[in-house]
């Protein structure tokens, strides 16, 4: 498969580990920042490759964990609305709120769609002139401009029973906070690859001149990966801090300019709650003025809901890579994906449920890599983690 | 009294216009009166027809053959629910038949009669109805089974999903025949019949209306020719559990064979065979095919000693030609899935909670 197997390729994954071995001689920690980063992560094992030196901290890089559970309440409360038709990516059907999940909602009797594309929505809009189409428009800068474009046609074809719920969160603002936090421990970030594909590398020299931190923008796969991580230790065992892009085939320093424009037009940049972590200042876009009329917070009177988070989710420490998921006391015991206290538990993009479903229940030996296929024996050592019955 | 009109006799009907009448079901359709009688008359006999249906008891009368007296019977059922009736590669009548055939040859048993329960949905076109026996009709006679008795009812409009289906089956298995899921042992050589997640992409593309550079295929098919041929390629004993990867895919299969034989299961994903497409269009929706439905797929664990044969004997089949050795089942971690993954790092393959669901990006 073009662009797919080229970058998982066993040996040339064995030999960056073996440059970056070579090349590391203290301990670094790098914070990889986007949630499908850290899934390929753990599905690939890439963290056995490395070296003791190299930590890999699992940044805030997932939409679904950081969406504020008030936020969820507000979806909650328009799903159930009889003329609503809700739609959503599938991953925050089962986002827990204060009262229930999305699953709950459409179990109840609301309408509650999973799309693959807002503009999917749209069409829906379009077929169903006497319901009320509402978009659940979550996401970083990737998702962003697919759902810009929905609010754009909608408005241009005058469509009336469209609106959307939208809280997109911005990663620059989120990796200055995560450097100015006193518990900060990031050497070094692996920028998520396809946030810059859209917004392009600019903004993020002077987050790597103040911060003084290797910023390397960062594809998903296994090659990929690594590269990244070897271009930052590389960076980090010279005494530099500059910006580099390790994933050329898709990110240029501009990005795609006419989707920002779009996105200059549809969206404000406001602050923003991280679920976790508080709010961050000028870290979200919301839906602008312009558009306020498709705004379904304000079409549906829901701004007025407030949710305070879960006491025993530690969710906030490792959305900041102060703590790994299996540290946390309520960790695969009081929280698993079957009843996830946390969002972090519940997207497959979430650090806590990544770790949970590659069976990391505790902090596993590295194994030794070997090549080459054996018979019974060809499970590594350090595999076999006790998986609590 | 000699006005009397006699009672309508549906073997004197020639004229086939009372199916015509109605296009549709209509709830007189499952109203045991003429209407029903038509279905079972024009349509249901037609197509299935066999001595042990023909007999139109309220119950079908079966013997087993002379060489078979004192064989022990297995016996499963299982219901269709699917969306749409019709997909790439089959339809809900193939699944019908197919499934329940695969069951039964999971436990070594050869598959010998079925019994099929329509729910119909007040307004389903004839023609769908028509088209999803023809399936059935067709997958029984390439799995050599008779569809025996049935049953049709009719629910009003809006309180069925068109058409759901309940086969149930009964096989016959051979003396000596012991394959179990609880039979897995360390040792033991994992191997899947071909690519892995055909039907569950299939069923998606359509459903969601995702439209993919080839179009994926369902891979319904019936097992039991297979499954046989694959253990007469072996010694007796030597193949220790076969199942069909259905709903939850391969890891459920594999999650619950490890869990009844108290083994640990080894894949290698370098090795797990999977479509390009299919794969593509995992990667796509944030999916791992080794979750994803198959309906002509089945995972044996066969004796390590013999694996070579058994993949030989699978691949020398026309409904295995793509099968290959995954794994194997060994001592350590008992109940849990580990795979070594294509850059030579691990990963534990955790159960899925539900269904999978497409990631936002």
């Amino acid at each position: 498969m073009k662009y797919l197997t080229e970058f998982r390729d066993g040996e040339a994954a064995q030999r960056l580990a073996l440059e970056i071995r070579r090349t590391v001689t203290r301990p670094w920690a790098l914070m990889e920042v986007c949630g499908g980063q850290t899934h390929s992560i753990i599905r690939n094992g890439i963290d056995q490759l490395l070296p003791d030196e190299v930590e890999l901290i699992h940044g805030p890089g997932c939409p679904v964990c950081v969406t504020p559970l008030e936020l969820i309440d507000r979806a909650l409360a328009i799903a159930a609305r009889p003329e609503v038709i809700f739609c959503s990516f599938g991953d925050m059907l089962r986002v827990p709120g204060s009262d229930g999940d999305l699953y709950r909602v459409k179990s109840a009797g609301g309408d509650v769609r999973v799309v693959y594309s807002p503009l999917d929505a749209l069409a829906l809009a379009r077929r169903h002139p006497e319901r009320e189409v509402v978009f659940f428009g979550i996401g970083f800068e990737t998702t962003a401009p697919a759902n810009a474009m929905a609010l754009h046609l909608a408005r241009r074809e005058g469509i009336r029973n469209f609106s959307m719920l939208a809280s997109h969160v911005l990663v620059p603002p989120a990796l200055e906070a995560i450097l100015a936090s006193p518990t900060c421990r990031v050497n070094g970030f692996l920028a998520a690859g396809h946030v810059c594909s859209v917004m392009g590398f600019w903004q993020y020299p002077p987050i790597a001149a103040r911060g003084r931190v290797p910023i390397v923008i960062t594809g998903f796969e296994p090659l990929d990966l690594l590269e990244g991580i070897r271009r930052a230790v590389r960076q980090l065992e010279a005494g530099e801090a500059r910006v580099e892009n390790a994933y050329e085939r898709a990110v240029t320093f501009d990005g795609n300019r006419p989707a920002q424009a779009l996105l200059d037009e549809v969206f404000a940049v406001a602050d923003r709650a991280w679920r976790g972590i508080g709010v961050i200042p000028r870290s979200g876009w919301r839906i602008a003025d312009a558009y306020r009329d498709l705004d379904a917070e304000v079409r549906f009177a829901v701004g007025d809901i407030r949710a305070d988070e879960p006491a025993a989710c530690r969710a906030g420490e490792v959305l900041q890579g102060t703590l790994k998921p299996y540290e946390c006391g309520a960790f695969g015991a009081a929280c698993t994906p079957r009843t996830p206290l946390g969002a972090t538990m519940v997207s497959s993009e979430g650090a806590c449920a990544a770790y949970y479903h590659a069976g990391r229940f505790a902090r596993l030996e590295r194994a030794p890599a070997r090549a080459g296929a054996g018979a019974p024996g060809m499970v590594p050592n350090g595999a076999g983690a006790a998986v609590p019955a | 009294m000699s006005t009397l009109v006699a009672p309508p006799d549906p073997s004197q009907w020639s004229c086939p216009a009372p199916l015509r009448d109605h296009p549709t079901i209509v709830l007189g359709h499952g109203g045991g009166g003429l209407l029903s009688a038509e279905l079972i008359e024009h349509l249901f006999v037609p197509a299935f027809g066999n001595p042990a249906l023909d007999q139109m008891g309220d119950a079908a009368v079966l013997a087993l053959a002379e060489s078979e007296r004192g064989a022990r019977l297995a016996m499963t059922t299982d219901s269709f629910v699917v969306r749409p009736l019709v997909f790439p590669g089959g339809s809900i009548g193939d699944l019908a038949v197919n499934g329940t055939v695969n069951d039964l040859a999971m436990r070594g048993a050869r598959p010998r009669w079925l019994s099929v329960g329509f729910i119909l949905e007040e307004g389903l076109p004839l023609a769908t109805l028509a088209r999803v026996v023809d399936d059935m009709a067709a997958a029984a006679r390439r799995a050599g089974v008779a569809i025996v008795t049935g049953d049709t009812k009719v629910v009003e409009r809006g309180h069925g999903d068109g058409l759901y289906v309940n086969t149930a089956g009964v096989g016959v298995v051979p003396d000596g025949v012991e394959i179990a899921p609880d039979r897995a042992r360390p040792g033991d050589a994992i191997l899947v019949s071909g690519t892995l997640g055909d039907h569950g992409m299939a069923i998606m593309s359509v459903r969601e209306g995702l439209e993919f550079e080839s179009p994926i295929v369902s891979d319904c098919r019936p097992l039991a020719a297979l499954a046989e041929a694959l253990r007469a390629a072996l010694p007796p004993g030597a193949l220790h559990v076969l199942r069909d990867p259905t709903r939850g895919g391969l890891a459920a299969s594999l999650h619950e064979i490890a869990g009844r034989s108290g083994v640990g299961v080894a894949l290698e994903d370098a090795r797990i065979p999977v479509r390009a497409e299919v794969a593509a269009a995992c990667e796509m929706l944030g999916m791992d095919p080794l979750h994803v439905a198959n309906e002509g797929k089945l995972v044996a664990f066969v004796d390590g000693a013999h694996a070579e044969a058994a993949l030989a004997a699978l691949r020398a089949h026309a409904d295995g030609e793509d099968a290959a050795l995954v794994g194997y089942a060994v001592a350590d971690h008992p109940g849990q899935l580990v795979a070594r993954t294509a850059i030579g790092a691990t990963r534990v393959i955790a159960p899925a909670l539900g269904e999978q669901l497409p990631r936002i990006c």
